[in-house]
């Protein structure tokens, strides 16, 4: 075996997804540490990691980073 | 459910038909008497392709006379729509572009209602109107699937598999509604409360279905998918810290508080993934989805505003 790609996808389909101006998506089962330490474990095929700070539902995404002015946008 | 209250000539003509399981070519004839008749004739053929009524025959779900009837009413009804909420042109890049022409909607808004200075009775009003969506809730979009491509249908099914609960019925979010009804006193029963809604909530219904039923719609269908799940984390957070406000149960609260979450994930994936990946497929479509997206947008600043004219609120 080498480590050679035998299979090129024909979609993208990544694992993280960084969103311009919004959260960054995380497919499949992850634990999430929020800033204070604590553990979250996702409890849906994507989740939506806050990245602007703001959500009040931390460390999940919660749509205030649309709310913001751009240059508080992540 | 059964047969709802007729709003005026063809209901009551098609009611008939429907009871009696007869129903003729004349019935295209007969004149609505105002919007709520033609929207709840039309809103009642649909329904024989969702849960149908305990009172009519199966067997009419396909009969000609009433899907010549359903056209008729189709057609007035869509050409409405696009005479209301013709789209700018899209331009850049298309999700940026997509989430700006729904951004900068500025409709109004029952959920800042709801939040500040609804009484009791008004938010039970509303949620009782909101039944007729919620309880079918993502269905009209399940309609979309086989029409598409691989790259959007796998899209949207990323979406749909989180509203159906991820195989859950627990979690099933038109589920998550039955339970906050119950809590909440009110009925939970598929249709219950139809006789009462106003014409409007007909209309953001029938709009839904529209879309759903006809592949020509399937970018309309997935625009409107877009806006729903774009205006929906914030006003969630509102919706909830008014029922909170007014002391009504955990688990109506418990329905907003996962629509925060849920889609904060789920308007990236419908502007981003779904209809992102129909537009870079069929790049023709973008003006079917800016069409939805303005419809849901422009049908929902209908019913707030009729909601809060009703409340006596500025909106
Ligand atoms: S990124 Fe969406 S609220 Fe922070
Ligand atoms: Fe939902
Ligand atoms: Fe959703």
């Amino acid at each position: 075996m080498t480590d050679q790609i035998d299979h090129v996808p024909d979609f993208d389909h990544p694992d993280v997804v960084l969103c311009p101006g919004g959260p960054l998506l995380l497919r499949g089962e992850h634990v999430v540490q929020d800033a204070e330490g604590r553990q979250h474990r996702t409890t849906r095929p994507v989740s939506a990691v806050c990245r602007c700070g703001k959500s009040t539902d931390q460390p999940w995404c919660d749509g205030t980073h649309k709310v913001l002015p751009d240059k508080l946008k992540p | 459910m059964r047969i709802p209250k007729a709003r005026g000539e063809l209901s009551e003509a098609l009611a008939a038909a429907l009871h009696e399981g007869t129903p003729t070519a004349a019935l295209t004839a007969v004149p609505a008497t105002d919007d709520a008749d033609r929207h709840l004739s039309l809103w009642t053929l649909y329904e024989l392709s969702y849960r149908g009524f305990d009172d009519v025959d199966d067997e009419l779900e396909w009969q000609p006379e009433l899907l010549a009837l359903r056209r008729t009413l189709e057609r007035r009804f869509e050409a409405e729509l696009r005479e209301w909420f013709s789209p700018p042109e899209l331009g850049g890049p298309f999700a940026d572009a997509l989430f700006e022409l729904i951004g900068n909607d500025d409709g109004a808004s029952v959920a800042t209602f709801v939040q500040r200075e609804a009484t009791l009775d008004q938010t039970l009003e509303l949620l009782r109107y909101r039944t007729i969506y919620h309880l079918k809730e993502a269905d009209p979009t399940a309609w979309v699937v086989p029409r598409l491509t691989t790259g959007p249908k796998a899209a949207l099914m990323e979406l749909q598999y989180d509203e159906y609960g991820c195989g859950d019925p627990n979690r099933l979010h038109s589920h998550l509604f039955v339970r906050g009804l119950d809590a909440a006193g009110l009925r939970s029963d598929y249709g219950a409360y139809v006789d009462d809604v106003p014409v409007e909530v007909l209309m953001q219904n029938n709009a839904m279905t529209l879309f759903g039923l006809h592949r020509r719609l399937r970018g309309a269908a997935l625009g409107h998918l877009a806006a729903f799940e774009a205006t929906s984390s914030l006003p969630s957070r509102r919706m909830a810290q008014g029922l909170g406000r007014l002391g009504l149960p955990a688990e109506m609260i418990a329905y907003y508080q996962e629509h925060i979450e849920a889609d904060a994930v789920h308007e990236q994936l419908a502007v981003r993934t779904i209809c992102g990946a129909l537009v870079h497929e069929e790049p023709a479509q973008a003006a079917e989805v800016a069409f939805g997206a303005l419809t849901c947008l422009g049908l929902e600043d209908r019913f707030a505003r009729r909601m809060l004219a009703d409340w006596g609120a500025a909106a």
